[in-house]
């Protein structure tokens, strides 16, 4: 029954996930836009005299980071906010759906549609701004970028358990756009004010955009192994977080 | 005597300072089509809750076939239409049955599931565009589709209209005499009375009558007479009538009755004046308020 029920809940996942436009829009579309702003000037030219990366490039990498956590984040957190509010957690916990296969087919569905969104970008990068990278290379953005997105699945899930539907998108974003802009992913981190640009290592946006850039060929400011403690150490504060908020969910709800 | 479906067994159940459950025991024994009727905040939805394991007793127990309804295996042998609950609203008819359909071992042909419920028009309809009624038939549908033994039904009728309730009672009849237990809730005497074998009647959380629907029907005042007096009505112009309660406040009487042709007579023969009379027929909450009324003179 189980592998069955996974596909079947997974296949739902997903269709009701391209049928609300502004998720495609805002999972899709948007990063292309931003791309479109921050990417086509220069494109071809390199970041720096001494580097072999073109800024399409690096604006690339930089939206994929954005992309892959807004999947996560946002369309994620704020799916399981709405099901919440329609309530439809109850006819689920009436059903003999086990709790793990609703959660885990949300998983395997956001990271479909971040690989989705994935290739959508590169694809319009390689004609938009002549970007062009061996296929390893491609390989290991996006295989970094899908791994390294667990923390922000933790932190997606327990969003969707501590917000209010009406207030997820709001809230959401209040929280994302702007870790994102304090993390370097739109501007470099050292064009950011002084106590940000101290502050932006730590946040857990950073070393994920840091595993993109140094996928390309950018020297980062730290070591591979550094970025992936940290977003080691989120991932395990991240999860911890959605696990006390979705234990709180259920106790309020069936106790 | 072989093992129940369902059983409470002292089930107590508060939410905070409020008693919604006293101390409710009944087992449900197996094929059988159960009502339980009560009026709104009686503690019928609490009982449901506890036998789907949806809330937990404080003190006491829900069992389903002597397991506790919180096991995925105890779940696959159910199927639930909840009061307020929700569904995938960009999901058709079809796309959601064969979901909840994937939950069970042996479920139901989708399209038989479909027809059941009424729904072969609006099969490829998303869930979003349904009307109220054929929202709660496509509950039903996914309650039936895993082809459970027991069915929970919790105020099922509520937003059809009088020719979707007939079909979807019609429903519940045939799904009852394919052998599995039913059992429904609703505050509707009338259409307990009209599909159940047994009613149970809970009101303030406790069971007060449990018994066949013409046990049931017997002690609970069937209608409302209402008049205005241009003379003082004292207490004394009611003695020896058969009635469940009164209620005088100036010139205004409100009597509970199950006979009242036999009250007026006596009333206009003993000479009390009557205006603007009506009489029409108790809803349940009126008649269970004269019934519990009555129980405690």
């Amino acid at each position: 029954m189980t592998a069955r029920t996974l596909f079947m809940q997974t296949r739902a996942e997903m269709i009701k996930f391209w049928r609300v436009p502004a998720f495609a829009f805002f999972s899709l579309g948007l990063p292309l836009i931003i791309f479109t702003f921050f990417g086509l000037r220069d494109a071809t030219q390199t970041i720096s005299r001494d580097s072999a990366i073109t800024v399409g490039t690096y604006v690339m990498a930089s939206m994929a980071a954005y992309t892959v956590g807004n999947v996560m984040v946002f369309s994620f957190g704020m799916a399981l906010a709405i099901e919440r509010g329609q309530k439809q957690d109850l006819l689920l916990r009436a059903s003999p759906l086990p709790p793990v296969i609703y959660l885990l087919a949300k998983v395997i569905n956001a990271i479909l549609f971040a690989l989705v969104a994935l290739i959508v970008l590169f694809v319009f990068a390689h004609f938009a701004a002549s970007v062009s990278l061996g296929p390893q290379t491609w390989v290991t953005l996006t295989a970094r970028l899908l791994l390294g997105s667990i923390p922000f699945i933790g932190l997606g899930f327990g969003f969707g358990y501590l917000v209010s539907p009406n207030a997820a998108p709001a809230v959401i974003n209040f929280v994302y756009l702007p870790v994102a802009f304090a993390s370097g992913i739109f501007i470099p981190v050292n064009q950011l004010p002084d106590f940000i640009r101290s502050l932006a290592p730590y946040l857990p946006l950073n070393p994920f955009v840091q595993l993109g850039w140094n996928a390309i060929g950018v020297s980062t400011d730290r070591a591979v192994s550094t970025d992936v403690l940290y977003l080691l150490a989120y991932a395990v504060g991240f999860f911890a977080l959605a696990v006390w908020a979705y234990r709180r969910d259920q106790s309020r709800k069936f106790s | 005597m072989t093992e129940p479906a369902v059983e409470l067994i002292s089930a107590v159940k508060n939410y905070g300072s409020v008693e919604a459950l006293k101390g409710v025991s009944f087992a449900i024994e197996r094929g059988s089509l159960v009502a339980m009727l009560g009026p709104n905040g009686a503690g019928k939805t609490t009982s449901i809750n506890l036998m789907l394991g949806l809330r937990q007793p404080t003190s006491g127990k829900a069992l389903i076939f002597s397991s506790d309804p919180r096991h995925t295996t105890t779940r696959q042998r159910f199927g639930a239409m909840l009061q307020e609950s929700g569904a995938p609203e960009l999901l058709t008819v079809r796309e959601l049955v064969d979901l909840f359909r994937s939950y069970y071992p042996h479920p139901l042909d989708g399209e038989q599931a479909i027809k059941l419920a009424g729904l072969e028009e609006k099969r490829d309809s998303r869930n979003r565009d349904l009307s109220g009624g054929q929202r709660q038939r496509l509950y039903f549908a996914l309650a039936i589709c895993g082809d459970p033994e027991i069915l929970f039904l919790d105020e099922p009728t509520v937003g059809m209209d009088v020719e979707g309730r007939r079909v979807f009672l019609d429903a519940i009849r045939g799904f009852a005499a394919a052998g599995k237990t039913v059992l429904l809730t609703t505050h509707y005497l009338d259409e307990a009375d009209e599909v159940a074998q047994r009613i149970i009647v809970i009101d303030r959380g406790n069971v007060v009558a449990d018994g066949t629907p013409q046990e049931i029907k017997s002690k609970v005042a069937g209608k409302k007479v209402t008049f205005t007096s241009a003379s003082p009505v004292r207490e004394s112009d009611f003695e020896g009538l058969p009635i469940n309660s009164s209620t005088l406040s100036d010139h205004a009487v409100t009597l509970m009755t199950s006979r009242p042709e036999e009250v007026l007579r006596e009333l206009f023969r003993r000479g009390v004046d009557v205006n603007n009379l009506e009489v029409r027929g108790a809803d349940l909450e009126e008649a269970f308020l004269s019934l519990t009324a009555a129980g405690k003179q």
